[in-house]
């Protein structure tokens, strides 16, 4: 097991009124995203627990990447890693957002 | 070359003597006195199968050229076995000429010694044993080929002497009758007939009267009744349950960004998963887009069960096969309009014939790999593994022979071209689609294909490269599409394949923005590019999840192995 912390600043604050939203699954090759509003002056924290140890590279690329494609703030993110592969993990941030910004499908 | 038949004592040179009348029948001779010595054990053209062993030896030279009829799906298995047994003291040296390394027995021949020399095209689940007897020694290969490569050459210079065939049935003249695997058959056969070599059959039943004839009795000189039936691999199957929400983006990105837009209708697809998700989300997605009847309806493909959903709603209008898949003999036999079948109502495959066809009369080929390099080689060789071709290189490369036109090689051949001052012609779609990471964290996108090092350890003239970077249209991952039509330079096309490379070595190597230049243009494609809503890249989006949903959706008529029942 390993522990991540990553946190930007200076993202734009998401709806106020939405609701914290869960993507995806704890199996193997998978992994569970929880997006949550939370006041921290727009910044962005993210909180990653995973099986695979030593990609800590690998995930700051990805959520680099995350950040700059959205661009939201005011939130907190908890992953949940079950070995699941970037793109995995990529579809799942970006599945999860975009049902916390669009109330779901 | 010609042959020295006057006596060694007469004069060489004296200019008045005629020469020497040359024997133009020096094969159907030999082949003669074969079917001398085998005469004794044989009524007619019908030998018993505990005198496999006796008849092999009776007809086989040292130093023939044999083909034991390995397929990818059916197996000349009992002949395999009793091949794999003869004494090599008194036949060895021969050299194996088949399409596919099956089974143990195709390499025990070498272990044995009763064979030294292969020429093949494919060793799938055998390719770590034949690399080790590779570099033992006990196997000099002449080439790894493609399956029409090897076709061709039985027809140039490496005609078999001795064919040992397989059939689901035999009449008592000898005409045989395939059933729907059909498969190499038909060439192998003939090549050998044709230069009076021998054909030997191992069937599942003699029987009075086929349900029809694929090979007839003239090219056939003798049948057996093997112990058992022969062996079926299901190698096409894949069960809808295996495939992942990434393989449906990547589905959805290959139908929304490459068969929309050059309306490909046909096509050959690989094998994988990757490429069952397209044919799974054909009735949905595809449906969804307006596209039926727009794209792919005429198909070079073995009779996939994920195709089965396509067929019913009616995207699918023809499917032509190399071979046929355990299982759907019933499905194909209610659905004639589609598959090629005979007056009996099964299907008849034709390996070469379907190669043929996928190469020239289609539109694309799209398929996964395992290596990427930085000029679009692919390759599936990895370290002390030789495992072959099979037939991806002819699908998976630009026909330079092909003169007829479609919307879909026009468009392609116009992109290939735009702005160079080049003589109109069209191209072949060449996709590859693969995540960017396969399992285990392994990267698909390398600096140096593993092809190099296994060419150089094993002393190959060619790294076994699968498809050539220059025949690649088109890179397909989860971030994204590249089209290599449109690039310009070697720079411009590095850079386009790193930036759909993910977060591979490759990927993060690339060039932020040149990438997003290339984006910009259109030469990357990212799925937001393309309007696709990653919400709904779920496996809800598969037209059967499961290989119950495949029978159901049959209206039962898909009968599937054991194996894939988990009901």
């Amino acid at each position: 097991m390993e522990r991540l912390t990553f946190t930007y600043a200076g993202g734009r604050p998401a709806t106020r009124n939405a609701k914290a939203t869960l993507a995806g699954v704890v199996g193997s090759g998978n992994l569970e995203v929880l997006v949550e509003p939370v006041a921290q002056d727009g910044a962005v924290t993210i909180e990653v627990t995973t099986a695979a140890v030593g990609f800590g590279r690998i995930w700051q690329a990805v959520m680099d990447d995350f950040f700059a494609r959205h661009g939201l703030g005011d939130l907190r993110i908890s992953i949940n890693d079950v070995g699941a592969t970037p793109a995995v993990v990529s579809l799942r941030l970006d599945q999860a957002i975009e049902t916390y910004l669009g109330g779901g499908q | 070359m010609l042959q020295q038949t006057a006596p060694a004592t007469a004069p060489s040179c004296a200019p008045s003597s005629a020469p020497a009348a040359r024997d133009w029948n020096t094969q159907a001779r030999n082949r003669e006195a074969r079917l001398a010595r085998a005469a004794p054990l044989a009524r007619g053209k019908v030998v018993k199968s505990a005198d496999a062993a006796a008849l092999l030896e009776a007809i086989l030279e040292t130093g023939d050229r044999v083909c034991l009829e390995g397929n990818n799906q059916k197996q000349a298995d009992f002949l395999a076995k009793v091949l794999a047994g003869l004494d090599p003291a008194r036949v060895n040296g021969l050299h194996m000429v088949q399409s596919v390394l099956a089974l143990p027995e195709h390499l025990d021949v070498f272990e044995s010694g009763v064979a030294s020399r292969l020429d093949f095209s494919f060793s799938g689940p055998q390719g770590a044993r034949l690399a080790r007897l590779v570099s033992g020694g006990q196997i000099a290969i002449g080439a790894i080929h493609t399956y029409l490569e090897l076709f061709s050459r039985y027809f140039v210079d490496l005609t078999p002497r001795v064919s040992l065939v397989c059939a689901q049935a035999a009449d008592r003249n000898g005409n045989l009758y395939t059933g729907p695997n059909t498969e190499d058959t038909p060439v192998i056969v003939e090549a050998t007939a044709f230069k009076r070599g021998i054909v030997i059959a191992q069937v599942n039943e003699l029987v009075d009267t086929l349900p029809r004839v694929d090979i007839p009795a003239d090219w056939v000189d003798f049948v057996m009744a093997s112990p058992k039936p022969h062996y079926i691999e299901p190698l096409f199957t894949r069960d809808p349950a295996q495939i992942s929400d990434i393989q449906v983006l990547m589905a959805m990105m290959a139908i929304k960004g490459i068969y929309a837009p050059y309306e490909v209708n046909r096509l050959n697809h690989g094998i994988g998963f990757d490429t069952a998700a397209i044919e799974l989300i054909l009735p949905t997605y595809a449906e969804s887009l307006g596209l039926k009847g727009k794209i792919c309806r005429h198909w070079a493909l073995n009779p996939h069960p994920a195709l089965i959903p396509a067929i019913e709603a009616g995207f699918v209008q023809s499917v032509h096969s190399f071979g046929s898949e355990l299982g759907m003999e019933a499905y194909i036999r209610a659905r004639p309009d589609v598959f090629f079948t005979g007056p009996d109502g099964s299907m008849r495959s034709n390996r070469a014939m379907c190669q043929a066809a996928g190469h020239y009369a289609c539109d694309l080929f799209i398929g996964s790999t395992l290596q990427i390099d930085l000029a679009g080689n692919s390759s599936t060789a990895t370290l002390g593994r030789i495992a072959g071709f099979g037939g991806a290189p002819n699908m998976g490369a630009d026909a330079r022979g092909r003169r007829h036109a479609s919307p879909t090689w026009l468009k392609a051949g116009r992109e290939a071209r735009a702005g160079r001052n080049l003589v109109p012609r069209g191209q072949k779609l060449v996709v590859q689609m693969v995540e960017t990471y396969r399992e285990h964290m392994q990267p698909a996108f390398v600096e140096t294909l593993d092809a190099f090092a296994l060419a150089e350890s094993a002393g190959m003239d060619l790294p076994p490269v699968m498809i050539y970077g220059e025949d690649v249209t088109h890179i397909l991952t989860e971030e994204g599409i590249a089209n290599l039509l449109l690039c310009r330079t070697d720079e411009e096309r590095e850079q386009a394949i790193r930036g759909v490379a993910g977060y591979t070595p490759v990927g993060l190597g690339r060039d932020k923005r040149a990438v997003e230049n290339l984006r910009d243009r259109g030469i990357i494609l990212r799925p937001e590019d393309l309007g696709i809503d990653k919400r709904s890249a779920t496996r809800d989006l598969l037209a059967a999840r499961s290989i119950k949903d495949l029978v159901r959706a049959s209206g039962g008529l898909y009968d599937p192995p054991k194996r894939f029942r988990n009901w």
